[in-house]
């Protein structure tokens, strides 16, 4: 006895054109996150002193590259990840076609954006690096560009929205199916959590670069962008969640457990959205008291976390059990490490356990003086952003590059090895950049090229940031070449249908549980929650001081 | 829920209790204060921030000051890409309370080896207060992106 995670077991198929829309959206991902790596490694070596950048022909400073580096991976790579995948999932959970004038916007929305921002940043005129903190000021084309990337998101939304709420008027009383609640409640998380950065690009910062403005306004502006960027990381974060979930159960032969506890670790990310100001424990200007309440709400994101550490676990345990695995920890060894995509998901989530861990770090108040804006927050979101979600993003596209093309996947072997390399690679790059930020080495600089003496404790750090970025670079490399040959030149396969979980316990029709569904409750208390936490701050602020003039020398 | 999921989550909400607790004692007991609402920089329509930063006390006469028997003010003015002045000298042992703030964009004022570490905001002050026991040279760095020559902001505090 176990459930399907979606309404109906088998027999669903996209209309074509969703598909390739979603096919597209996908691969103008993976394109950014090309483009991100190339100009990742100047960075890496630059740690060691050795400087590189310099002979990238686009590139006029280091700065610049680090801002494409940024805007590619963190956002362009992510949101349109999360558009594509998250469309497929809720179309295959509820049974049912979306929209396909909307999904055509939406690509259209972050085609066009990803240019403009593009355009921006190769011509110099956007070097103000993925937070453009003004007064650093970028021409209009960056933050219009920036702006429709958020659109498409939301056009995303309306579509999967509209779906779900057409699919339950059809299916009155019916909880919603496990798999369309994931993916539902990870946009509406981030439809709430996106208002900060669209109120201060979209009301401060273009009409600003258009000269509508007298000024800008620094501490608002942060104060907004912090507001969407502590949770833009679930939105990252939780099309991962989605795959580790409702995905890899299936793939390594396990289940599931409860289906109630699944849907209680998505609202979790919906209801702690106003966490941001963990960010700006050292700005002036905010109270302590302030500081300390986020500390204890930043804390209570490790709940969902551990929740998922305990649920995926016991899924990859029965998994590893049924292949014969014994003792304590003998299943872990025993899941289908050959299977390139659970083998590079499962690296990722041993990646993100230190990374849970580092965060916690950050996140804690006090020792965060230690740190912050140190080389220890990049080793950090290493861990977080460019292994747990970027390495399960190549783990899931193992499989649904395949299904989106019909083709069977060219170089499993390879592919197994690729997880492994960008795996060690991330852990020396980010035990190096851990070592430099205790010992005070700056973030976002270009240690190659410093005015000021190194510290004896950077050497190391540079050598082994150096050593692993460059490893990862080389996985990376090896992804695309998997990936380009599988879509060129791969060999015709049927795919018939996306992997699957199932739960063990079936959803209830009564109990507490069923409130769980009660999607648009659940997002009035968010909201309630981002009023108290931001609503004071700003509306002390208000109106905008719009004291500070354009800064462009980069 | 299962016996064992139950088990789990009630460990990992003990965990997060216990986390909490040493957060509190590190802040309540050791004193450890982050920087807080230490003032604004007053500035008039149409003034320019730099204009209204070196018409403020203390940061139209940047530099140490001495406060009380074994306490220093330091006010420093942070601008693209020093700060001013850019070599500081204090007592080994003494409180010593940087009073910072920045003309132009966003800098960071950091001293490796210490827990002196904040962000400087266009139109706010920036406070922290520590005392150097170790005489010696300690380094000043700016580690927010602040333009083209980010790389190069620097000061030297000694400790005598």
């Amino acid at each position: 006895m176990s459930a399907p995670i979606v309404y109906r077991s088998e027999g669903f198929e996209l209309p074509g054109v969703q598909r390739n829309l979603i096919r597209w959206t996908i691969y103008l991902g993976f394109a950014a996150l090309a483009v991100g790596v190339v100009n990742g490694l100047d960075q890496a070596l630059s740690y060691a002193g050795i400087n590189i950048f310099r002979f990238y022909p686009e590139m006029r400073t280091y700065y610049q590259g680090l801002t494409v580096h940024g805007v590619f991976n963190a956002i362009v790579l992510t949101f349109a990840f999360g558009n594509g995948f998250i469309s497929l999932t809720t179309a295959r959970a509820l049974g049912r076609a979306l929209s396909t004038p909307i999904q055509v916007a939406a690509f259209a929305a972050i085609a066009v954006g990803t240019v403009l921002a593009a355009f921006a940043m190769f011509t110099g005129e956007a070097t103000v690096l993925y937070t453009f903190y003004p007064p650093l000021e970028a021409s209009w084309t960056f933050y219009l560009g920036l702006a429709l990337i958020v659109i498409s998101t939301w056009l995303v939304s309306a579509d999967l929205f509209l779906s779900l709420a057409r699919w339950r008027r059809e299916h009155p009383g019916e909880r919603i199916p496990l798999l369309a609640y994931m993916s539902v409640v990870t946009y509406l998380m981030w439809d709430l959590a996106s208002l900060g950065i669209a109120a201060e690009v979209v009301l401060l910062l273009l009409p600003w670069s258009l000269g509508l403005l007298p000024g800008s306004d620094p501490m608002l502006s942060r104060t907004l962008f912090w507001l969407t960027g502590h949770p833009i990381v679930y939105f990252w974060l939780l099309p991962v969640y989605v795959s580790w979930y409702g995905m890899i159960p299936r793939q390594v032969g396990g289940k599931l457990f409860s289906d109630s506890v699944t849907r209680i670790a998505f609202l979790a990310f919906l209801l702690l959205i106003p966490v941001g100001f963990h960010h700006q424990f050292l700005d002036p200007g905010i109270s302590p008291t302030l500081k300390y309440f986020i500390a204890v709400l930043t804390f209570a994101i490790f709940f969902p976390s551990l929740m998922t550490a305990f649920a995926v676990m016991y899924a990859l345990e029965i998994g590893g059990r049924s292949h014969g695995g014994k003792g304590l920890i003998g299943w872990f060894f025993r899941i289908p490490w050959r299977d390139p995509s659970v083998s590079a998901q499962v690296l990722a989530m041993l990646a993100f356990m230190l990374g849970g861990i580092s965060g916690l770090m950050n996140a804690s108040y006090s020792m965060n003086m230690m740190i912050h804006n140190t080389t220890f927050v990049s080793g950090h979101f290493h861990l977080t952003v460019a292994t747990a979600v970027t390495l399960s993003y190549m783990g899931i596209a193992y499989w649904l590059v395949p299904y989106l093309e019909q083709k069977e996947l060219w170089g499993r072997t390879l592919a197994r090895w690729q997880s492994w390399i960008y795996f060690v690679g991330v852990l020396i790059f980010s035990t190096g950049l851990t070592i430099g930020g205790f010992a005070g080495m700056p973030r976002r600089t270009p240690i190659a090229l410093i005015s000021y003496p190194k510290l004896p404790e950077w050497q190391l750090a540079g050598l082994l940031a150096a050593v692993g970025g460059s490893l990862m670079f080389i996985g990376a490399v090896l992804f695309f070449v998997i990936l380009a040959v599988t879509i060129l030149a791969g060999q015709h396969e049927a795919v018939a249908d996306i992997p699957l979980s199932e739960t063990v316990e079936r959803p209830t029709l009564a109990g507490w549980a069923v409130r769980l569904d009660r999607l648009g409750l659940w997002l009035g208390v968010s909201l309630v929650l981002v009023l108290i936490v931001y609503g004071s701050f700003i509306a002390h602020h208000l109106p905008p001081h719009l004291i500070s003039q354009p800064f462009k020398a980069f | 829920m299962e016996r064992y999921e139950k088990t789990f989550l009630v460990l990992s909400a003990a965990v997060l209790v216990a986390f909490l607790v040493a957060l509190a004692y590190a802040t309540i007991a050791m004193h450890i204060e982050l920087p807080g609402k230490a003032g604004v920089i007053p500035i008039k329509p149409g003034q320019n921030v730099a204009a209204a930063v070196l018409a403020t006390a203390p940061f139209n006469h940047p530099g140490v000051t001495k406060i009380g028997p074994d306490q220093y003010q330091v006010a420093i003015v942070a601008q693209a890409w020093t700060y001013y002045p850019r070599e500081i000298e204090v007592p080994a042992g003494a409180r010593v309370t940087f009073v910072v703030t920045s003309v132009d964009v966003t800098h960071g004022f950091e001293i490796p080896g210490t827990r002196v570490n904040m962000m400087l905001i266009p139109g706010y002050i920036s406070k922290l207060s520590y005392r150097f026991r170790k005489p010696g040279n300690y380094r000043i760095i700016c580690h927010e992106y602040c333009g083209i020559l980010h790389h190069t902001m620097t000061a030297v505090l000694r400790v005598k």
